[in-house]
């Protein structure tokens, strides 16, 4: 006759084989493993089982057949054994406590029970972790910013003057993607469907996209999208900015020389 | 460990001391500090646990209070999620756009004293500040390199907002404030460009409104608008002047101000992803 441990590694097994997931699988078993050791602990159950609605009085001289019969209901725990001692329960209503008949319907696990309203989380104070940071991300872009300033000054020019149009004129280096547009569409297209259109999707983008994840490997057309979308600006204003001479004319900057491009 | 102010003056040993005979400073020094800080005015300045208040100590209760009984409490929690404060989930980007906006608000105060938008005598202003004012050109350069900056930061802090779709719900309205305050940058930065007033302002100016005039059925309103005139005029430098430096800053301040209230209402920092 197989132990109570036996019987759990026997039916975890069986549960494994069939393909049920680790919870079904152990829960079957334990209630197995507890079903064998109430039927090692008074055979009398399982005789019980066998012969109907025989009195548990009888357990004495019963134990031989007691010990044969106690492997049913460990072998086939999962399916015949617990309706037995529901029968005799009924049965003969002898005793005052009705044995219980449990069968497993399902594992609950106990966060479906405990609605848990928010999650713990890691959290650190803000001072002095998070403004540490801060400050010295701030003092890092002040100092680069301030070497920059000191290098480079910024350009002026002459004096506006209307009658003399420089060659070639260009945007602000932002909008000369849109700029670089102009030469491919037609001004109403370029200058303002284009934009239009843009600005608009930027706005309703959160409602467009639906997916609720967000894990790159879940979110692939999104991140092409929008990679795809400043890839192309990104080509666009670098040739607006440095492959454009007079005329707005296509040049290359090696051959020519000067970057028509001024910031 | 934080920087606790003024504890290398109180923490100096007897044999660092640099007494002089019958005279000690150490001693002086920190009786005074201790009187500076017992004033009433010191603590009607400081509220308990500022690190600047006498007998700060770094406990936690402490960490919590210096920013819970501050002007700091209006942008910042008392903790963020651990993973919030990692350099490379957020590159510190959103918070550098604000910086850069400040001190883009600092340098133009500035440049606005020494800076007087009347075509006859504009470009005479930016020479001189560029030569005559003192750290004019630091600070023009400071504002104009600082401007091209913050187009850069808000829109890389755009991209990231997108790559780690911190823009889902419950935060999609703040993605919306988000997509305006880029609009409201850009808008900054160009109205900024014409003020010098020389060859390349005005003609990258005539460039970029040219594409306005495009606009079905207003597109000549809207320039005209724009530009009090068909064409780029005194009127133009005024009307952008005045845009520059109170409309468009008075604007995106409001919204500055609805997007860190949001950060904070739809849960602090995003993600992790």
């Amino acid at each position: 006759m197989p132990t109570p441990d036996e019987v759990y590694e026997q039916v975890l097994a069986e549960e494994q084989g069939k393909g049920s997931s680790p919870a079904v699988a152990q829960s079957r078993a334990k209630a197995a493993r507890v079903r064998a050791q109430k039927g090692a602990a008074d055979p009398s159950k399982a005789v019980a089982a066998k012969s109907g609605a025989a009195p548990s009085g009888d357990a004495g001289d019963q134990s031989p057949a007691g010990t044969g019969a106690a492997s049913p209901p460990t072998a086939a725990a999962t399916k015949p054994a617990p309706k037995a001692p529901a029968k005799k329960a009924v049965g003969n209503g002898g005793p005052a406590v009705p044995e219980r008949v449990q069968r497993l319907l399902a594992v609950v696990k106990p966060e479906a029970i405990q609605k848990i309203e928010r999650q713990p989380m890691d959290r650190v104070n803000v001072w002095p972790h998070l403004m540490a940071a801060e400050f010295a991300s701030l003092l890092v872009v002040m100092a680069l910013l301030t070497f920059f300033s000191v290098a480079v000054d910024a350009p002026l020019r002459d004096l506006a003057n209307f009658s003399q149009t420089p060659n070639p004129s260009k945007a602000p280096w932002y909008f000369l993607g849109l700029q670089e547009l102009l030469r491919y569409f037609h001004p109403q297209v370029a200058g303002v469907t284009i934009p239009t259109v843009l600005i608009i999707a930027w706005f309703a983008w959160p409602f467009i996209d639906r997916n609720p994840s967000t894990r790159p490997e879940d979110r692939k057309v999104a991140i092409t999208l929008f990679t795809f979308y400043v890839i192309t600006f990104a080509i666009l204003s670098t040739i607006g900015m440095f492959f454009r001479g007079p005329g707005f004319n296509f040049v290359f900057p090696w051959e020519t020389g000067p970057i028509f491009f001024e910031l | 460990m934080p920087w606790v102010p003024f504890r290398k003056l109180r923490k100096l040993d007897e044999g660092e001391s640099v007494a002089l005979a019958g005279w000690n400073p150490k001693e002086k020094i920190n009786e005074r500090l201790d009187m500076m800080q017992n004033s009433q005015v010191w603590r009607s300045i400081f509220r308990p646990g500022s690190i600047f208040r006498r007998g700060y100590a770094d406990s936690p209760r402490n960490r919590a209070y210096v920013v819970m009984n501050s002007l700091l409490y209006h942008l910042h929690p008392v903790k963020v999620k651990r993973h919030g404060i990692k350099l490379s989930y957020t590159l510190c980007l959103g918070g550098l756009s604000f910086f850069l906006f400040i001190l883009l608000t600092i340098t133009g105060i500035y440049l606005m004293f020494f800076y007087r938008p009347e075509v006859g005598i504009v470009y005479s202003d930016m020479q001189r500040l560029s030569t005559q004012v003192s750290f004019g050109l630091l600070v023009r350069n400071l504002h104009r390199w600082g401007a091209h900056l913050m187009v850069i930061s808000v829109f890389l802090h755009m991209a990231r907002v997108f790559y780690t779709g911190a823009y889902k719900p419950p935060r999609e309205f703040n993605w919306i404030v988000g997509v305006i305050l880029f609009l409201l940058t850009l808008l900054l930065s160009f109205t900024g460009y014409l003020l010098p007033w020389d060859q390349l302002a005005v003609w990258a100016v005539t460039v970029g409104t040219e594409m306005m005039k495009n606009s079905p059925v207003i597109g000549d309103q809207v320039q005209f608008a724009l530009l009090g005139g068909p064409v780029i005029g005194p009127e133009t430098l005024l009307r952008w002047y005045t845009l520059h430096v109170w409309l468009l800053p008075f604007v995106i301040v409001i919204f500055i101000s609805i997007h860190f209230w949001r950060v904070r209402k739809d849960g602090g920092i995003s993600g992790p992803m």
